[in-house]
């Protein structure tokens, strides 16, 4: 089904309807936050409407974007050397995840080694405390601000260690689909991948339990200082993240059951495969500095 | 360096699209090198004219034209436009054009993402310009950003106007694109070499490319990650930048340098690959030092990763902090003054012929050396507290960006417009080009050395009587540099328009490398069998 010559896709319309629809995304989405957070201050509504309808417009490109480089892959279009340009596009664009959540945790390791003992008079610092906040004592999980702020800090043990383990259970469930993908053992590869999709929701709903369970019951949320703003955007980022890895086994799941893949033809699967090990490794690393330590 | 064995065909095997559809669905990397192009030109004339609302309020001590909350965003939208509209996305431009020629494939790897990248960024400046329209001609004049081009927290944070909601989002827009830029790199130059064109033979151009491809992926996410921050920290109550919950402003600079050094190295290293194919050329001579050049190369882009605190000197680092980053940033000029020697060295009793890309790109070494200077200056720390925000830091990095970065754009629109539009630039309006930016360029950013030393610190609308004069002359030094460059835009227009004098598939006698051996224009399409290089 491949072919040898490198394949130069014809001319396509998406990447220009894609960048209107981001375009609506981002201008929409500014102003929805800024309508939706200080209403005071910014008068109207339809910052809301415009961010979904970009957002859906957005969706709907890329679904037909690849719904043709689909059909040209059915078509016999691409080459062996045109999945390996997939495959390493896809190897660079998780790299740059791994740089992005990388921000994060170097604002939560600058936090706590850093800005939390200085505060608290650490090094050259003590004038400083003397000075900003005497009251205020340096710890870690920090759950009094220097400005008085009180919350608590998210254990490891209950929801969080459950969760691992689910996440854990997911990746060897993947990689059993894998071995059945490759061996071309269809019945196993769709239950188990099948599983794999079921515990990524799974994930995800406890996930939505420990955030309730964090704001009505222990006030932690949000705006409780700098451990709220790094627990919620570190573990919040990689939710999203897991909700765009669930889709994506999701949708190759049906590919799947369609009989798209074989033992050489499978990089969408493959693809998923690894943005999935990847927001698993990331959440060993949640667990073990934001949880746990 | 190599040769084409295997005939190359010319033919279009499809039909090339024609109309406005060529240009808006490209799947073409010609076509979309030559978008690029013309974006960035037009947002370096956006930027330029922004630098000469400055200029103008500079003439002269006291206010003049503008107010200085203006004039504070005219400095943030300059720096911004410039940055992430002229510079990067002029050398994707060229990116585009000349590294599937120079290593024989057929097309960048992913030739519709490749279209994304590109039609991203309109949209993303749109955004960003269109609150300094607002802010010109509104209705209550709301402010476009105002922070700096650095927007350091919480000038930015706490401080900052509505429009930096916008300016956030548009800051991520332009990084989607420019990571689905790199990824296309990287993945062209590993993947679609043409047989025999091993890492070791290609064109320095290709090689300081995919190391700043490298950087890109690396550090625009973190970008990200620093814009998000604020954003959160804007609207929903995160402590980030913010000391009393436990955050503190500095983490900003640290996350925005993190990104903002290995920037700069992204910014410089492909005018680096430029200059490393034109000196050749004009000297009759083999690059001295290939092989040293590649890792002179990757050692800058490395060590780019460590030096990010030397833009923070007078922070309040722990004294450790800033000898380490002091000396980290000392070393880069090891491998830089590795590639400016090799330069030299390559035109060392060479047959030298100073045709208009040699002009320009004997003029880089020279002046960006200028630059180098300065910034070790720079990176020495006690001496940094008598610099910081200064008009030397001003100059310092005017001259590394626009004697520097530009200058080498210029150089390769001289070099490859011939191959580009299959015209030859006029002479004439080139020559007026370049000797006029040469003597503006100098007058507008030499004297702000002195200005800086004695004292005057930069984005203030206005300053003290004794920098008077140097000031008139950096102002007209600023809008003749301006003016000069319709020079360049009368230069592109005629080729664009094919006026002029036919260029060959070889315009010059001593160039090497597989874009010169096809024909000028090159084709629709190239390299539809890879040629196999010896």
């Amino acid at each position: 089904m491949a072919t040898d010559k490198y394949y130069v896709p014809e001319s396509s319309p998406w990447p220009l309807v894609a960048s209107v629809g981001l375009f609506m995304t981002a201008f929409g989405g500014a102003h929805f936050i800024q309508q939706a957070t200080d209403p005071d201050t910014f008068s109207g509504s339809w910052g809301r409407p415009l961010f979904f309808f970009g957002l859906a417009w957005l969706w709907l490109t890329i679904a037909l974007w690849w719904r043709d480089t689909i059909k040209e892959s059915r078509g016999g279009l691409h080459s062996h050397q045109l999945g390996i340009s997939y495959r390493q596009g896809m190897l660079w664009f998780i790299f740059s995840e791994v740089m992005f959540f990388g921000a994060f945790f170097g604002a939560l390791f600058y936090t706590r080694w850093l800005i939390v003992p200085w505060l608290g008079g650490a090094g050259s610092n003590a004038m400083t405390h003397e000075l900003l906040w005497p009251d205020f004592q340096a710890m870690w999980p920090l759950v009094k601000t220097p400005g008085g702020t009180t919350t608590q800090a998210m254990g490891a043990w209950g929801l969080p260690a459950i969760n691992t383990a689910i996440l854990l259970t997911s990746s060897i469930t993947l990689t059993i689909a894998h071995h059945a993908l490759l061996a071309g053992k269809r019945g196993k590869l769709i239950g188990f991948q099948a599983i794999t999709v079921l515990l990524g929701a799974i994930f995800l709903g406890l996930q939505v339990e420990e955030y309730i369970h964090a704001y009505t019951e222990m006030g932690l949320t949000l705006d409780a200082g700098i451990y709220g703003s790094l627990f919620f955007l570190l573990t919040g980022f990689h939710g999203a993240h897991v909700t765009i890895g669930t889709i994506f086994l999701a949708v190759t799941l049906i590919r799947v059951i369609k009989g798209h893949f074989d033992a050489e033809n499978n990089f969408a699967w493959e693809a998923g495969a690894w943005y999935w090990h990847f927001v698993d490794v990331v959440w060993l690393f949640l667990f073990v500095v934001v949880y746990w330590l | 360096m190599s040769t084409v064995a295997a005939a190359h065909d010319d033919h279009d095997h499809h039909h090339a699209p024609t109309g406005l559809k060529r240009w808006l669905f490209s799947t073409n990397h010609k076509d979309i090198g030559t978008l690029y192009l013309w974006f960035s030109f037009a947002m370096f004339l956006a930027g330029g004219f922004m630098a000469m609302i400055i200029r103008a309020e500079l003439i002269e001590p006291g206010m003049q034209f503008v107010d200085p909350e203006f004039f504070n965003q005219m400095t943030t939208v300059h720096g911004l436009t410039m940055v992430f509209g002229a510079v990067m996305p002029g050398f994707v431009g060229l990116a585009n054009w000349l590294i599937p020629l120079m290593i024989g494939a057929p097309d960048m790897a992913l030739p519709r993402m490749n279209n994304w990248s590109f039609w991203i960024l309109p949209f993303a400046f749109t955004i960003l310009l269109s609150s300094v329209l607002l802010s010109a001609f509104g209705h209550g004049n709301p402010s476009a950003p105002n922070f700096g081009w650095t927007f350091y927290a919480p000038l930015s944070t706490k401080y900052g106007p509505a429009s930096t909601d916008l300016f956030i989002l548009s800051v991520h827009m332009m990084g989607i694109s420019s990571i689905m830029g790199a990824i296309n790199v990287i993945v062209t130059v590993f993947n679609l070499r043409a047989p025999g064109m091993t890492l070791m033979k290609m064109p320095l151009f290709v090689w300081t490319w995919l190391i700043t491809a490298f950087l890109l992926i690396a550090v625009m996410p973190v970008l990200a990650g620093a814009v998000t921050m604020m954003l959160t920290d804007r609207h929903f109550g995160t402590s980030f930048f913010d000391a009393a919950g436990g955050g503190d402003p500095v983490l900003f600079q640290h996350v925005f340098w993190f990104f903002g050094h290995p920037e700069v190295y992204i910014m410089i290293l492909p005018a680096f690959g430029i200059v490393s194919a034109i000196i050749p050329t004009f000297a009759r001579k083999q690059l001295f030092g290939y092989a040293s050049m590649v890792y002179a190369t990757a050692s800058i882009a490395l060590l780019s990763f460590v030096v990010w605190a030397h833009h923070m000197f007078t922070v309040g680092m722990p004294l450790a902090g800033t000898l380490f980053f002091m000396y980290m940033t000392m070393l880069i000029s090891v491998p830089t003054g590795v590639k400016v020697f090799n330069w030299v060295a390559t035109m060392w009793r060479g047959s030298m012929t100073f045709e208009l890309p040699m002009k320009w790109a004997i003029t880089f070494v020279i002046l960006f050396t200028c630059g180098g200077l300065s910034g070790l200056m720079l990176a020495i720390t006690p001496v940094d507290f008598q610099y910081h925000d200064t008009y030397f830091v001003v100059a310092h990095f005017h001259y590394v960006l626009v004697s520097g970065a530009v200058f080498t754009m210029f150089a390769a629109a001289y070099y490859w417009l011939p191959k580009w539009s299959g015209m030859m630039p006029n002479k004439v309006l080139g020559e007026l080009h370049f000797w006029n930016s040469l003597i503006s360029v100098n007058l507008l950013f030499f004297p702000m050395h002195f200005v800086g030393l004695a004292g005057m610190p930069r984005r203030y609308a206005d300053y003290a009587l004794q920098f008077a004069d140097y000031n008139f002359w950096i102002s007209i030094g600023g809008f003749w540099f301006g003016l000069s460059q319709l020079f360049f835009l009368a230069v592109c227009l005629q080729c664009a328009l094919k006026k002029g004098e036919k260029a060959e598939a070889k315009p010059w006698d001593g160039a090497e490398g597989l874009e010169w051996e096809v024909p000028s224009p090159a084709p629709f399409h190239t390299f539809d069998t890879p040629p196999v290089v010896k």
